[in-house]
């Protein structure tokens, strides 16, 4: 039976997991830089290893980094928490389960706004990751290399529920997602490496209820990617509905080269993990001023910032979103701003020379360094307009002699012409600009 | 001879320089050599240059003043790993495994001085109360050869009663420590959860694992567990709760009522260890204690909430045998021990995890509570370690029912993370030991050892030395 062409509505939630950014691994003391480490295997101890007798004990800072992101999402904090083994067995895994968190994330029933609506927040929780597999030819034999620099770096997974309308939408959340995560100074979110992975969970429904299968998209390592594949499978899946088929449900891959998604796993049934409380590590207690504490000392978040910017300082948001890279740059600026105020100076203007460059800037840049640079730049710009033009009219047309003198190759009375504009004008100038200005006056 | 005496007596030898520590490795090895064979204590035992080298060292550097355990020869169950000895944990999947670490126990015992001389047998990854399920020989008990010396540290009891060892580490997780000390004759002390460091003790079921110590009397006992005890930066699980002075403390006595509970005296229990047990309260009654009788109702489910706990817990922890890293094939591991991986896998799985896993960990909640009731009434309580005495070989192995049975009294007691204390309490007429359990309020092991002290001051059973010793051993 083929169907006429109907709309159909993406449905899609994404899991998306994050490295954190920890000095120690999650559950051993040895050092988190698996993306710096200068061999493979060296930031390994028993306890990464899964070495018999080894024990995890959890590290204090990743749990109240993850308490931090589930509030700065405005998540529910889950006082009373455990982690959990999921088991199964792949190379990767030494211990033949995660350290994961199951039935009671850190964090649940937050959300996080995009232009095209609130993308709610399932939960928060936080696990190990597992070892690098490295897939090589050593004498003309397959074989499988395993990297366990990455096992047991911390790894939070923040999960949404089916709320995202468009592949637009889904890349909006993830760069909001990102800018949090790296604003909050927890995560690289370093997407080439693997410091941040995105996954899609998405159907099309034509009534908007949830249907009864989904497609999952694995291993995208960019938002540009994620966006294209989310299109092409909601064109896939069109298609197939319209000829009265159902998508398979399945893992799909994208395959960049070819601008398609691909079948990488066929799930028939769901996997059994046998969730079970990891008896080696208590369940962790936090008290309700313990997560109060933490809440007041969130930064002020990207998001509020651009809207405090827009109402205090009219700073347009392109240039407010890629100026905020940390709250103390954030901080570093509004007192710029500020300062800008006081010297009649347009807040908007300078944020704008700095994203185009023409003001250098730093963390460790002054505010009254930054508006003398301003006003150096912008001196002669604000003569230029009009004024500086009007008076070199009426310097040449008081001058006529001069300017047959010039005309007939007699350069030299431009030295005269000048200094007739600076008398009239009786301000600092920028010469050189004035004798272009000038010069142009004399050709015409 | 040397390894007869007390920890306490032979430190001051060591101190005075009466004796040397080479004399006791001497000693120790000579046991070995001579009756090893008859029993299969050990699955490694040290080179004896080397040990007797490390010994002349330590006699070298003796000034007197170190720890009672200094220069003292013991051994390790195998299931402590250790960088220099292989660890095998009794299965052929970690035949030469060397470890990359040593067990914190183990290193705070070399801290202390004392020599370890090898690694005992035990049933494979602690999964038995035989030392059958072995696959380097069965163990065998030194009172009587035909028979088990109970497991699953049943190499660590039988070394220490035939006086191969000063004293040994035994681990328990469902009554290891207890069930071989109460068949050897021996006094072995299952310490509360989180008293003693667990890392470095390869893991059966985690949230019931105890480490602990294995000696010939309760005085032993304390000496060693005073070594053991404390904080590990390395086990989340282990306790910043107050380590007494167990030796110290020893003659106090701060116990008034013994609880006898009925549920241990029920259905399953051999006659013979009725009778002794019940022999042991009056002996406390006539010493000034108080005996009362105490019920937990729960004990009826408590074999099951052990199994379902401990089985579950040892399907997940074995799953990093896979071959792949470190250690032979899974191919070796024994039937007794896939066993037990099924059932904790099922245990574990959708659809059951709820009637059994889940349900399990429930009941062990109310268990605790009725433990918790009963100390409300009693400072300790006094019950038999295993139902009956030592079986012939083979008839545990060829039943697992039966098998799982003879935890009955212990495991419900790492269920409840509770310490327990098994010693010496009897023989039954054809010469076989039979132990007695004190059972303790969490963390209260000095309670547990001044009652055994007690006892070891008024009787004289776990003096008495195994038949396969001749008079001058």
């Amino acid at each position: 039976m083929i169907n006429s062409n109907k709309n159909y509505q993406l449905i899609c939630g994404l899991e998306v997991h994050a490295e954190l950014k920890t000095q120690s691994k999650m559950f051993c003391g040895c050092k988190n830089d698996p993306f710096g480490a200068p061999k493979p295997n060296i930031y390994t101890c028993p306890v990464c290893l899964g070495m018999p007798g080894a024990l995890p004990v959890p590290n204090r800072k990743a749990i109240e980094w993850t308490i931090k992101l589930g509030l700065a999402l405005n998540c529910k904090i889950n006082l009373f928490s455990k982690f959990d083994r999921k088991h199964y067995f792949y190379p990767d895994l030494p211990k033949g389960y995660q350290i994961s968190q199951y039935d009671i994330p850190f964090c649940y029933d937050g959300y996080l706004d995009t232009s095209e609506g609130s993308v709610g927040i399932t939960r928060i929780h936080l696990e190990e990751d597992t070892g690098k597999l490295l897939h090589k030819t050593i004498d003309g034999k397959k074989i499988t290399l395993v990297d366990f620099n990455r096992g047991g770096v911390p790894l939070v997974e923040v999960v949404t529920e089916p709320d995202i309308k468009s592949a637009a939408q889904a890349t909006q959340y993830s760069r909001k997602l990102r800018n949090i995560i790296r604003y909050l100074d927890i995560g690289n979110c370093d997407m080439q490496k693997g410091g941040m992975r995105l996954e899609a969970n998405l159907s099309l429904s034509e009534t908007g209820d949830i249907p009864d299968y989904k497609v999952e998209l694995k291993n995208i390592n960019s938002f540009k990617f994620m966006e294209q594949a989310i299109e092409y499978e909601i064109g896939r899946q069109t298609a197939l509905l319209n000829h009265g088929q159902i998508p398979i449900q399945e893992t799909r891959g994208w395959n960049v080269d070819k601008q398609r998604s691909f079948s990488q796993r066929t799930k028939e049934t769901a996997e059994d993990y046998r969730y079970f409380p990891d008896p080696d590590i208590p369940p962790l207690q936090f008290t309700k001023e313990q997560v109060e504490e933490w809440k007041k000392n969130l930064p002020i978040l990207p998001e509020q910032t651009i809207n405090a910017w827009r109402t205090k300082f009219n700073i347009e948001e392109r240039y407010s979103k890629l100026l905020i890279s940390s709250p103390r740059i954030a901080t570093l600026l509004e007192s710029i701003f500020t300062t800008a105020l006081r010297n009649d100076i347009k807040p908007n203007n300078i944020a704008k020379e700095i994203v185009n460059k023409n003001i250098m800037f730093d963390h460790n840049s002054l505010p009254s360094d930054i508006i003398t640079t301003y006003q150096q730049l912008h001196q002669t710009d604000d003569i230029v307009s009009d004024v500086l033009e009007k008076t070199i009219q009426t310097v040449i047309d008081v001058n006529p002699d001069a300017v047959v003198k010039y005309r007939a190759g007699k350069t030299q009375v431009i030295g005269f012409l000048l200094g007739q504009v600076t008398q009239k004008l009786q301000q600092k100038l920028d010469m050189k600009q004035v004798k272009t200005y000038l010069l142009k006056a004399l050709e015409n | 001879m040397l390894l007869n005496k007390s920890i306490s007596d032979i430190a001051t030898l060591i101190k005075n320089k009466t004796i040397s520590a080479v004399d006791l490795v001497n000693e120790a090895y000579e046991k070995i050599e001579r009756l090893d064979s008859q029993i299969n204590s050990f699955i490694t035992i040290r080179n004896k240059k080397e040990v007797i080298k490390e010994a002349e060292e330590a006699d070298k550097k003796n000034i007197g003043t170190k720890n009672p355990l200094y220069g003292i020869p013991y051994s390790l169950k195998d299931a402590y790993v250790t960088t220099k000895i292989r660890t095998t944990c009794a299965s052929k999947v970690l035949n030469n495994f060397l470890s990359p670490y040593d067990a914190t126990v183990y290193q705070k015992l070399k801290q202390a001085g004392a020599i370890m001389i090898g690694k005992n047998n035990l049933d494979a990854w602690g999964h038995g109360g035989s030392t059958e399920n072995t696959d380097y020989g069965g163990g065998k008990n030194p009172w009587d050869t035909s028979r088990i010396p109970g497991g699953s540290s049943g190499g660590p009891a039988a070394a220490i009663s035939s006086r191969m060892v000063s004293f040994a580490i035994g681990e328990d997780t469902g009554g290891s420590i207890r069930n071989p000390s109460n068949m050897c004759n021996t006094s072995g002390l299952k310490v509360s959860y989180g008293r003693i460091s667990r890392y470095g003790v390869i893991a059966y079921a985690s949230s019931l694992d105890s480490v602990g110590p294995m000696a010939k009397s309760v005085e032993d006992l304390a000496l060693i567990l005073e070594t053991m005890v404390g904080k590990d930066k390395f086990d989340a699980t282990s306790s910043i709760n107050k380590n007494f002075d167990y030796v110290k403390d020893l003659h106090k006595r701060t116990t008034k009522i013994i609880g006898l509970p009925k549920e241990f005296f029920g259905e399953g229990l051999d006659s013979r260890v009725r009778k002794i047990i019940l022999k042991v309260a009056k002996e406390y009654e006539t010493a000034g204690y108080k005996i009362a009788e105490v019920s937990i109702p729960l004990m009826k489910y408590g074999i099951s909430i052990y199994y379902l706990t401990s089985l579950s817990e040892t399907s997940s922890n074995m799953a990093r045998y896979d071959g792949v890293r470190f250690g032979n094939s899974r191919q070796l591991l024994s039937d007794e021990t896939k066993r037990r991986i099924m059932l904790g896998s099922y245990a574990l799985s959708a659809g059951y995890a709820d009637e059994l896993y889940k349900k399990a960990q429930k009941a062990r909640t109310k268990l605790i509570k009725e433990f918790n009731k009963a100390f409300e009434v009693c400072d300790v309580l006094l019950c038999p370690v295993t139902p009956s005495p030592p079986a012939k070989i083979g008839e545990l192995i060829n039943d697992p029912l039966k098998s799982f049975l003879e935890d009955l009294y212990t495991g419900p007691i790492n269920v409840a993370g509770l310490p327990s204390l098994a010693i010496p309490a009897g023989f039954t007429t054809n010469n076989l030991p039979v132990g007695m359990q004190l059972i303790g309020k969490r963390f209260h092991e000095e309670q547990l050892l001044q009652m055994g002290y007690v006892y070891q001051q008024l009787t004289h059973w776990h003096i008495k030395k195994p038949p396969l010793l001749n008079q001058n051993d």
